[in-house]
């Protein structure tokens, strides 16, 4: 067991935190997906802050010492002064902070607000959305007098930030959510002091591999005749979607998964970030498009790409934060 | 540390002297040879670009101009030998595809079409190489410094906005 992973005196337990940011909560459920192995987990850990689970309060936090907690699996992205406060708290409360989860390691769906303003957000939110009673169009304000005092709430920033782009992060495990099966190897690895040496760009439960390679569709090596979405053709079973004209981000996703999506008829969506060596996930499968248009001529090219809908939020679903780019400008 | 380079240049605001900073990706067999025929011609072009030669215009990832971009350049050119003329036959047959995807997608992000131009420039095409530099200068210079990292940097990228702890 490497050092820092040592049982925190006491009862000779792990002590285990996790915590939610800009996220939808799933992260949080899939942790309990291990099923039964939570029995173990608890015989070696326990949890010291789990705000959707157990009732911790952020003072508690504070009170802990330094280091206090041995692993912190932090989920979400970073979109408030808040949640950027809890991830400095617990990066120094913490032994190992891991970024869990799509959205805390790239960014996540949250993070596709980044093509957007902020104004654009507000106004979306608070007042255009066509089931909106906001007849005096109030929009929340970091600072409120009222008739208890000053009310303070978290700033909103200007973009979703990533959980590496605020504090430094020892592991991420990447997925929305991760898998189960693969967290739990990943837990075992923690606890038996097996996980690759800390480096924020490590991440663990997942392989360097595509999806590609855990699908077990048929690649025909034919090319792309034309690009259909799934709610308009049948896909025939067995066969690459892909080729098929589905856009499945599979060639640029990272394999962990078990090609899940694949298996369930519907076209990956990337959810595992960039493979490889890739740092930017929409680049990537950019270049792997390319190479299988069937278009013998410019003017076919650019129609079959006038035809693929909204190329932002397909190639950059879950990892707009982590992209080149980073959003929109 | 050719990255820091390109930033530190790019980060060079339009009122202190800005110049336009243009990164080009040609294939050696065609658009390489056609700028050194523009030089070897003493053509006049801007020296706003810096070339970067690669073996063929398919082997030019989309995420080395996202980076570029991301990096603090100003522009980007990408190009290869015409259809049909390319050394490994196809090479080019991808970056036809892929190109104008990147292009609608960096267009969505915000980066203007004029930053980013996808040509074929052959061996002989010295003048057609010289004259695609002066054009793509000159829209860069009127659209001014993109400033990727800078922005990016006002937003928290990076660094976040820098909040004291709870209970520091
Ligand atoms: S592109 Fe999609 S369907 Fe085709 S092999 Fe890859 S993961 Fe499977
Ligand atoms: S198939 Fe793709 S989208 Fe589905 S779980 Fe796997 S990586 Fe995520
Ligand atoms: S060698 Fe010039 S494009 Fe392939």
């Amino acid at each position: 067991m490497s050092e820092k992973t040592d049982k925190a005196g006491g009862n000779g337990k792990l002590k285990i935190g996790m915590y939610w940011a800009a996220s939808c909560g799933g992260c949080d459920i899939s942790l309990l997906e291990i099923g039964p192995h939570i029995l173990e987990l608890i015989e070696v850990a326990d949890v010291v802050l789990w705000p959707c689970a157990a009732d911790f309060k952020y003072q508690d936090v504070v009170n802990y010492p330094d280091q206090f907690i041995d692993v912190c699996f932090f989920n979400g992205g970073v979109r408030n002064s808040e949640q950027e406060e809890i991830a400095r708290l617990l990066r120094r409360k913490s032994k190992t902070l891991i970024a869990y989860g799509a959205c805390a390691t790239d960014g996540g769906i949250p993070a596709l607000a980044n093509t957007k303003t902020v104004e654009g957000i507000f106004a979306a939110s608070y007042h255009d959305c066509p089931s909106l009673d906001n007849p005096a169009h109030v929009e929340p304000q970091p600072i409120t007098q009222s008739e208890y005092g000053e009310l303070e709430i978290p700033r909103f920033y200007p973009q979703v930030l990533r959980l590496s782009d605020v504090v430094e992060v020892d592991y991420q495990i990447p997925g929305c959510p991760p898998q189960a099966e693969r967290v739990w190897e990943a837990i075992l690895a923690l606890v038996g002091g097996q996980l690759p040496a800390r480096n924020s760009a490590v991440k663990v439960a997942c392989f360097d591999k595509s999806v590609c390679d855990e699908c077990p569709r048929e690649k025909r090596k034919v090319k792309i005749k034309e690009f259909k979405r799934p709610h308009e053709a049948m896909a025939e079973a067995e066969w690459c979607l892909l080729e098929q004209g589905f856009i499945c981000m599979g060639p640029a996703t990272r394999s962990g998964c078990g090609a899940l999506c694949v298996k369930a008829n519907l076209p990956c969506r990337g959810c595992y970030g960039p493979s490889g060596e890739a740092q930017d996930q929409g680049a990537a499968m950019i270049g792997a498009l390319g190479s299988i248009l069937d278009a013998s001529t410019e003017e076919r090219a650019r129609e079959m790409i006038d035809h693929i809908v909204d190329p932002v939020g397909t190639f950059y679903r879950f990892t707009m934060a982590s992209s080149d780019l980073k959003g929109r400008r | 540390m050719a990255e820091a380079h390109i930033v530190q240049q790019g980060a060079t605001p339009a009122a202190a002297g800005w110049e336009p900073r243009i990164i080009a990706f040609l294939c050696y067999w065609c658009s390489y040879t056609g700028a050194d025929a523009a030089g070897t011609a003493r053509l006049k072009y801007p020296p706003n670009v810096d070339i970067i030669r690669v073996m063929c215009s398919g082997r030019i990832d989309p995420e080395l101009i996202t980076t570029a971009f991301a990096h603090g350049a100003d522009g980007v050119m990408v190009c290869g030998c015409h259809i049909g003329d390319c050394h490994y036959i196809s090479g080019n047959h991808k970056t036809m595809a892929r190109m104008p995807l990147l292009k609608r997608t960096l267009v969505d992000l915000g980066i203007e079409p004029d930053r980013f131009v996808h040509e074929w420039v052959s061996a002989a095409e010295g003048e057609k190489f010289a004259r695609l530099v002066r054009e793509v200068t000159e829209r860069v210079r009127r659209l001014g410094p993109l400033g990727w990292p800078q922005r990016m940097r006002e937003r928290g990228v990076g660094c976040g906005m820098s909040l004291e702890p709870w209970g520091a």
